[in-house]
């Protein structure tokens, strides 16, 4: 009986090693780019370790049943006769209902830490009238930023491209530029079906709707150029729906605002 | 309270044609018609895994270059639809249904004869008009969720098609349905209680219940859809006020319950094999009844984590959230009470065997990938790409279908009086399981690195994987080779099966294989203990 306890300890010991290597040594996401990709990762490294510990622990279990328990070509009549045992089923009642509290009260501060419990029309005095509402989004409006500072950009969508309306310099640009480690507050609505703007380097995505803008604040934390996808099925050339955003140091962004900014034009 | 034989009913059924015209007949005999739910079924599974195939070719390189891309929209819509609603709800329901539940309840039909035919025979009309629709303007093309105003957009023929059949067959699921919980309920034979069903007849209840409760629903938002499309109304067309959003939180008030529509079966169904198979009773048999109705009473409040990324506020994520991830719960209970009833088992390593582990190690990794999904900062990155895709189809297909698979192979004697190859079924189970691995498994990374779903063309750095989840497809459309040769082989020269190859204790093999036209020559017997194993050892010596 002891010997057959160190074998389980030992096993489950194991599983436990496994997951935990794999969890921390394999990496199955792409490049961290907003200062939502590392929040996000530290989710899914937690979820990748408790689904691989079950995941593994499971199939060892049945694989071992088969093994173990197949029926020798000698033997007949049943198996043993038991029909269940409360304890037991008490365990593995408690302590899943426990596993998936834990992770809903982490993964609520994990979307807490991200801006999802943010009031979502702060900010956006400048480009929405006060009466109007924003439906859904995520806002990452965090105190000590200062509001005027915010890159405040317009996302129209349309079958099937992406623009992106710069008020602040009366333009209209095809690709998505942003300053580096600058936050980012747009809102956007589709001109006719339901498009969503997804850049999965951020780790942000949200439906573009038509009737109801909905906001989506990010801050980019390193240079570079990522794709921009719709997610939402829009129509034959879904797939082809891509645009760009170019992550740059502050310079680089003024000079390419200043060369785009359109005098204001008063009628 | 047994059914006295209506002379009436035996008058018509006299007059029925006998032999294998009857399966093309308007036939009232409930073994019959779970046989023409599972052979329509599997015609259109044949389909629908053509469309899959045509999807998979196309994904095995980056440009659109298979097919045109309305086509493949067109494909990716039938593909869902056809499954769905025409392959695995009427075969976990209607078919295993319909031949076992009148068994389990000692009945010699179901409650409404007439009703369960009618219900099967709207079933090829709709089946047919969906795919016809693809020859008159091309078939709807929003996708199996038809969001508006994409689908107020498209071409309108083939959109009012597809509603048309979708109701359709939420009406014969609906009659089902109604048809299930009567029979359950009412046509127990004298002395059988509740908690001495087969675990089949609860999961059959709650899925009923779910059918009855929602599939309304979903037949009332087309019904408004099709008006925005045919009557310019604007329910949901934003162009004349109407709201988008609220669309999908009335579809996915019946199509998450529809999920479990689709596997609650599936777990009644696993529930009656491997106790035969290892030689011991259903574990924890209480507490699977209640985690059934648990998942039944969740599965009706969680529909808005289909809709994160939607207009939904915060505090609706969050409650979903919690929602959703506590149904882990009650689906982990049954999950650990199969491995217990595994456990200390002498288990026949046989097809139906395989099918139903390989359910269980799917449907875990179907189920871990859910739990992740539930929780909204996880779910805002890979909602609506490959991720979502790799994980439903761990759901429904190496979780159902491999149940319906592992279902052919246990009852096969019963239906035929023969045996299926043991060798080829074997070999169906391997194909099968490393096809579909192959197939899927990848593309949760896919998803995670930015593919999303329904598109026919991607960054051509996903090349390589999207080849290896097509050689996974194609592995599977390879698989239903030997499975078919099988069946026509065994059902022409299969061995013998005697009434109970397996010994097994439940009801429906208390009587001759393949069963008389009333169930059973005499009384229906009373079954108290259908998972009794071990306990007649010195009764059977």
């Amino acid at each position: 009986m002891l010997n057959k306890n160190i074998y389980l300890i030992l096993i489950i010991s194991l599983v436990f090693a496994i997951s935990f290597w794999i969890g921390f040594n394999v990496n199955l996401l792409p490049a961290e780019a907003s200062i939502n990709a590392p929040i996000y990762d530290e989710l899914f490294k937690i979820l990748f370790i408790i689904g691989l510990i079950i995941f593994i622990g499971m199939t060892i279990a049945v694989i071992y049943s088969l093994f173990k328990f197949r029926k020798r070509n000698d033997q007949i009549g049943d198996g043993i006769a038991l029909e269940g045992n409360l304890s037991l089923e008490i365990v593995w009642t408690i302590i899943p209902s426990i596993i998936v509290l834990l992770i809903g009260l982490y993964s609520y501060n994990i979307y807490d830490r991200m801006g999802g419990m943010k009031e979502l029309n702060h900010n956006h005095e400048m480009m929405s009238s006060n009466t109007e509402k924003i439906w859904a989004g995520i806002s990452q409006t965090s105190d000590n930023e200062i509001a005027i500072n915010n890159l405040s950009i317009e996302v129209s969508a349309m079958q099937f491209a992406f623009l992106f309306n710069y008020p602040k310099g009366n333009f209209i640009s095809g690709e998505l530029h942003v300053p580096v480690d600058q936050k980012v507050s747009m809102k956007m609505e589709s001109k006719d079906v339901i498009h969503a703007f997804w850049v999965p380097e951020f780790r942000i995505k949200q439906d573009i709707i038509p009737g109801q803008p909905t906001i989506l604040n990010f801050t980019p934390t390193k240079v570079g150029k990522y794709p921009i996808i719709c997610a939402e099925l829009c129509g034959p050339y879904h797939g082809g729906m891509r645009a760009s955003i170019v992550v740059e140091e502050e310079s680089d962004y003024n000079e390419w605002f200043n060369k785009n900014k359109k005098p204001e034009v008063n009628l | 309270m047994t059914i006295s034989i209506d002379p009436q009913k035996t008058n018509n059924e006299s007059l029925q044609p006998k032999g294998w015209l009857r399966y093309f007949s308007f036939s009232l005999d409930h073994k019959v018609i779970g046989i023409q739910y599972l052979v329509c079924g599997f015609l259109f599974y044949l389909i629908g895994g053509t469309l899959a195939s045509a999807i998979r070719i196309e994904l095995a390189s980056p440009m659109s270059d298979f097919m045109p891309r309305d086509v493949y929209n067109q494909v990716l819509t039938l593909h869902g639809t056809i499954m769905i609603f025409l392959w695995i709800v009427p075969v976990v329901n209607g078919a295993f249904g319909n031949y076992l539940i009148p068994f389990y309840v000692g009945a010699r039909d179901m409650a409404f004869p007439r009703l369960n035919a009618v219900a099967f025979w709207l079933i090829p009309p709709s089946g047919l008009m969906l795919v016809a629709s693809y020859f008159v303007e091309g078939a709807a093309q929003a996708g199996w969720t038809a969001y508006p105003p994409l689908s107020i957009t498209t071409p309108q023929s083939g959109q009012i098609i597809w509603i048309l059949s979708v109701l359709l067959l939420g009406g014969s699921s609906i009659f089902g349905g109604i048809n299930f919980i009567a029979t359950i309920i009412k046509l127990r034979r004298p002395g059988l209680k509740l908690m001495q069903l087969p675990m089949y007849c609860w999961a059959m209840l709650g899925t009923s219940l779910l059918v009855v409760l929602s599939t309304p629903v979903l037949a009332g938002t087309l019904i408004l859809l099709s008006f925005d499309i045919i009557a310019n109304t604007g329910f949901f067309n934003p162009v004349l006020g109407g709201n988008v959003v609220v669309y999908q939180h009335l579809f996915w008030f019946y199509s998450h319950p529809a999920v479990y529509i689709m596997v609650l079966p599936a777990f009644g169904l696993v529930s009656e094999i491997l106790p035969v198979h290892a030689r011991k009773p259903l574990f924890g048999y209480t507490t699977m009844v209640f985690s059934i109705m648990g998942i039944v009473v969740l599965g009706l409040v969680v529909w808005a984590h289909h809709m994160f990324t939607s207009g939904t506020p915060p505090w609706m994520r969050l409650f979903f959230t919690i929602a959703t991830a506590f149904i882990a719960v009650p689906t982990g209970i049954k999950f650990f009470n199969w491995v217990a009833t595994l456990w200390g088992g002498k288990i026949s390593i046989n097809s139906a065997m395989l099918f139903s582990c390989g359910f269980i190690i799917n449907f875990v990794f179907g189920g871990i990938t859910g739990v992740a999904l539930a929780q909204v900062p996880f779910d805002i990155h890979v909602h609506d790409t490959y991720f979502v895709v790799a994980h439903f189809h761990y759901i429904v297909y190496g979780g159902t279908v491999f149940i319906i698979f592992s279902s052919i192979y246990h009852w096969f004697p019963k239906v035929t009086g023969k045996m299926l190859n043991e060798k080829l079924g074997i070999l169906h189970f391997i194909i099968t399981f490393i096809g579909f691995n192959l197939c899927f498994a990848p593309q949760h990374w896919l998803g995670l690195n930015g593919m999303p779903r329904r598109v026919a063309e991607y960054d051509p750095q996903f090349q390589f994987v999207n080849q290896i989840s097509s050689l996974g497809a194609l592995l599977m459309a390879i698989s239903t080779i030997p499975f078919l040769i099988n069946v026509f082989l065994s059902a022409r020269n299969g061995k013998n099966a005697g009434d109970n190859p397996w010994n097994a204790l439940t009801p429906e093999w208390l009587t001759s294989s393949p069963p008389p036209v009333e169930n059973w020559e005499g009384e229906a017997p009373l079954v108290e203990e259908p998972y009794g194993y071990g306990k007649e050892i010195s009764e059977q010596k």
